[in-house]
Parts: structure tokens; sequence; C-alpha cells
């Protein structure tokens, strides 16, 4: 399968500390990816660093979509070559309503299309066109309608930083829904998870930690990560090598 | 088209004019041009130079049902209009009124409006006022309102100016409010090219219990600028009070904000949130990276502010 993003020893630095450290990621088009490790790995920078968003563009080394260097293309120029991302915690909007905010997502406009999106995610647009996109909604809202957004918008490759924290267990399945329906429309799909059951939908996966690549393979190997006392281990973004060699 | 129609199609009032259960007061610089009352309003008008002096009472215990609808217009493109409004909300009366500034092709025009209004023992009054401007920035607006609450009355205005140039407005309300008594005190203003916008909201929650919010929502852009000057001061036992103040800058838009927060009781308490700047980077990201461009992204949160 071809492949559609490559970053090449991605190195990306705060206060010269590396937060992305030499990073060699392939992912390949119209697979469903993960990324894996433990608080403070780099997973959301990554998908920061991916987006280009403010403050996440001096990076060191590359990072190519369908070839081309996006080194020069800020977050708009990105997202119209199809790539968009879903946030850990989605913004909140003052006064913008769900069917603006939808409507400027959606790719061909059409309000038949908002509604598939929403209903993927189990939403009424009728019971929410109105409401508005600020505290009134409950994080986990927020982050269906953020995932709705996504999916209205038809991306290529969409980053999704922890899709499913703060849902609870019968709206995962919304998720899931949301994720394959992306997936069976030809999307390429990169997870951020900390949960076993959102790594279970990922063909490949990718393991992290203090920003650089400790593992990868599929997610039979991967998920021993979780397994493992990796995750509530004492260490600070040390990762504790004697533990993960019993994996690898 | 006649003048008034002119007016009638600006503030959208081409259906409530011919509804004799609407109570509506239209004036057109200094004359009035139509009224119509309902049972338990009263309205006098008087002539003053340049306008007009406007006597409103709300008789005890009535309940207008239907909003009332006031129309303050100049379709001249150069007057000054002067606006004296004096009224009373006898004791558990409740009015609810709709105002349409309506200056469709001004080139120079001053509207003054001179408000005091008194709301009697549980009365309640609600204010929603809308301006209509020309494209050319050539209105000045300055309403001063003075409001006394009496026990348990309650007083909501909200003040919008997002159509049309601002030109310069310059509005001051201050409410003294009674025991149990709320005050909810709103503008939403759209500032663009050289637009001045200064807005003074003013709250004395004097009496216990009483409760107060002041909220502003002002976007400026190219060289506008806007001075938000919000004071709420709490004397009465348990009064509460929160100031919230949002402004969003763009281009070479100036905004500043000037909170006074006053409390002179200890059982009372008074919140207050401002921020200033440019549109927030969070959600104007989240929008880019669905595909809209930084202009498009913007344009939606300012709308969002400004709703
Ligand atoms: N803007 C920043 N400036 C300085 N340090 C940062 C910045 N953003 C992230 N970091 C640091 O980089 C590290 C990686 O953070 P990141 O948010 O990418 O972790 P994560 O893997 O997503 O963790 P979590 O599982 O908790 O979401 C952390 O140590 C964090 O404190
Ligand atoms: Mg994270």
């Amino acid at each position: 399968m071809e492949t559609l993003l490559k970053t090449e020893n991605l190195t990306l630095s705060f206060n010269g500390k590396k937060i992305l450290d030499n990073l060699n990621l392939t992912f390949k088009r119209s697979e469903i990816h993960a990324v894996v490790g433990p608080n403070g790995a780099g997973k959301s920078t990554f998908a920061s660093t991916v987006m280009g968003l403010d403050g996440y563009r001096k990076f060191e080394g590359g990072i190519f979509y369908k070839g081309l260097s996006l080194k020069e293309l800020g977050v708009y120029e990105r997202a119209k070559l199809g790539i968009t991302m879903g946030w850990q915690e989605p913004a909140r909007f003052e006064g913008l309503k769900i069917r603006q905010f939808m409507k400027a997502s959606s790719k061909d406009k059409k309000e038949d299309s908002i509604i598939e999106a929403l209903s993927i995610l189990g939403i009424d647009y009728r019971e929410y066109a109105d409401r508005i996109i600020d505290k009134s909604l409950s994080g986990g809202e927020r982050k269906k309608f953020e995932l709705a957004s996504i999916v209205a918008m038809q991306p290529e490759l969409v980053i999704l930083d922890e899709p499913d924290s703060g849902i609870d267990v019968a709206s995962l399945d919304n998720i899931f829904g949301a994720i394959r329906h992306l997936h069976d429309n030809g999307a390429t799909v990169i997870l951020i998870t900390h949960s076993l059951e959102v790594l279970k939908n990922a063909q490949y996966a990718y393991l992290l930690c203090s920003g650089t690549l400790l593992d990868e393979g599929r997610v039979s190997k991967i998920r021993k990560y979780f397994e493992g006392k990796c995750l509530t281990c004492a260490h600070k973004n040390i990762p504790l090598f004697s533990e993960l060699e019993r994996y690898v | 088209m006649l003048r008034e129609e002119i007016l009638y199609e600006a503030a959208d009032l081409k259906d409530v004019i011919h509804d004799p259960s609407v109570a509506r007061l239209v004036i057109n610089k200094d004359k009035v041009i139509s009224s119509n009352l309902v049972e338990g309003i009263e309205i006098n008008t008087e002539s003053i130079k340049d306008g007009v002096r406007v006597r409103l009472v709300v008789k005890e215990g009535k309940i207008i049902i239907k909003p009332v609808h006031l129309c303050f217009g100049v379709t001249a493109e150069n007057a000054v209009q002067n606006i004296e409004i004096d009224a009373e909300i006898e004791k558990g009366a409740s009015i609810s009124l709709l105002a349409h500034c309506v200056f469709p092709v001004a080139k120079d025009v001053l509207h003054k409006m001179d408000a005091k209004i008194r709301l009697r023992e549980k009365a309640r009054y609600s204010y929603f006022e809308r301006h209509i401007h020309s494209d050319s920035g050539g209105v000045k607006v300055i309403p001063r309102t003075r409001v006394i609450l009496e026990k348990e009355a309650k007083f909501k205005t909200e003040f919008e100016l997002v159509k049309g140039r601002v030109g310069l407005i310059d509005m001051d309300i201050e409410s003294e409010c009674g025991s149990d008594s709320i005050i909810e005190m709103t503008a939403r203003i759209n500032g663009t090219e050289d637009d001045r916008i200064i807005i003074r909201e003013t709250g004395y929650l004097n009496g216990s219990n009483s409760k107060g919010v002041l909220t502003s929502r002002v976007a400026v852009r190219n060289n506008a600028s806007a001075e938000i000057f919000n004071k709420l001061i709490a004397a009465g036992d348990h009064s509460r009070g929160h100031v919230d103040c949002k402004e969003i800058i763009k281009d070479n838009g100036k905004a500043s904000a000037v909170p006074i927060v006053e409390v002179r009781n200890a059982t009372a308490h008074i919140t207050h949130e401002a921020s200033i700047g440019s549109v927030d980077k969070k959600q104007l990201e989240t929008l880019m990276s669905r595909g809209l461009d930084e202009d498009e992204a913007t344009e939606l949160i300012i709308q969002g502010l400004l709703n």
C-alpha cells in the first residue's frame, strides 16, 4: 500500500528539550494507525506538528504528505490538502451554533450530509442545530460534535487525539462507527489513544516514549504495552528498557 | 416610497404596523408619524427642540403581552434628533419594548436619547434596541439611560449594532437596584473603518439580594476603537454581580476595558471576566483545520461573539 504520510528524522524542541526526537514514521494510505505511549510521550505534539499549528512549525527533519513537504504550509493549506485533526480537548466557541460549525466544516455544504454525519455519532440534528458549542455542551458532547464535523469534512488524513476521552460506554460505538465510516470512505486515520479498545481498531501502531519511537508493529504486538506495567510504572518520560525488552 | 415606509421596511415593522393588538410609536426626526396604544399603556408625546419627549406609563398590574415597537428614525441625510423618554412601570406591570433606531441614509445625523425609567415594585421591563445605520459612518448615537428599580423589579436591556457602520456611539447606562431586584445589561457592537465605540455600564446593587450582570461583546476592525467602562458596586446584603467583557480586535483596531468592581458589604460577591485581543487561537485553528481560510474563520468567530 502506498505511503500517504511520512516523517523523516522529525525533531521538535521546546526550550532546548526534544519533545519529538528523530521520529521516522510511515502511514499507509487508507489504513488505520495508532500512536500510543505514556502521558507526556509527545503524542499530541506529534498531531499538532503534522497539522502545522502555531508554535509547532519549527521542526527539524521532514514531514511529507503524498511526497510533498509540509514544512512551509500553514494549517489552512494543509487542510486544503485533505489533512485535519480532532483535538484532545476540543475548542469552545462563544455564540457559534452547531449548524454554523457543521456547515463551515462540511465539504459539500449540503444539509443532508451534515444530518448524516451527526447521525453516525448518534446525534439528532434538529435537536442540536441551534445549540452553541460552548461550555453548555459537556466535554463528551463536544468530542462527538468535533468528530461529526470531521466526518462532514471528508478528509483524506485525520489524526484523532484521544477520540474516546470523556466518552461514555454507550457512545463508544458511535465513535468507532465514525472511525469506520472515515476509513470506509478512503481516509487514512491516525488514532492517538490510551485505550486498548481504541487500539484494536488499528492495523498498525507506533509506541512513543519521551518523544522517541520505542516500538512499532501490528496491534497484536503493540497491545502488549497495555498489558505490561509501562502505563503505571513510576518513571516520568524515561523508558524502562528492561520492562519493554520483555515484549520486543 | 414614503418616508414612513422607508422606516417600516428598514425596521422590519411592515407586519406590525397594521396590527391593532401591537402598541407602537414611530418618530421620524422630530415628528410622531404613527402610533397605536393597547390597554394598560399610556403614551404622551410633546415636541421639544429637534425632537420629541415621550412619557410612557404602564398601569399597575398590567402585563403587556406583545412587545411594543418603538421606531426612532431619521430619513434625512443631515439632522439632529433629541428623544427624551420618561417611563414609569407601575407596581406588578410588565412590558417589553423593541426599539429600532433607523438612519438608513445618514451622512451627518446626531441621535441623542435621554431616558429615565422607573420600575416600581415587582415591575418588569425588557428593552431591546437594534440600530440600522447607513454604510457611510455618518451617525453619532449618544444615549443616556438612568434606571431605578424598586423591590423585586427586573430590568433587562440589550443594545445591538451589528449592521451598517457605527460612526460614533457613546452610550451610558446606569441602574440603581432595590432589594431582590435584577438587572441585565448587554451590548453587542461591531465596529469597522474609523468607528468609535464608548460603552459605560454601571450598576449599583444597593438593595439586599439584588443581582446584576453587565455584558459587552465588541468586535473592532480596520481602525475602529472601543472603550468599555463597566462598573458594578455591591453594597446590599448578599448582593451578587458579574461583569463579562469580550472584545475581539483585528487589523488596527484598538480596544480597552476598564472594569470597576467594588464590594462594600462582606456578604456580597462580584466576579469579573474580561478578554481583549485577537481571535482565540484554538478556535481559529479548529476552523482552519476544516478548510476555512483565516479571514473566513475570523469572521465566523466574530459572528458567534456578536450573536
Ligand atoms: N508548548 C509547549 N511548551 C513546552 N513544553 C511542551 C509544550 N507542549 C508540550 N510540551 C511538553 O512536551 C511533552 C509532550 O507533551 P504532549 O502533550 O505531546 O504529550 P502526550 O503524549 O500527548 O501526553 P498525554 O497522554 O498526557 O496527552 C510534555 O512533557 C509536555 O509538557
Ligand atoms: Mg496528549
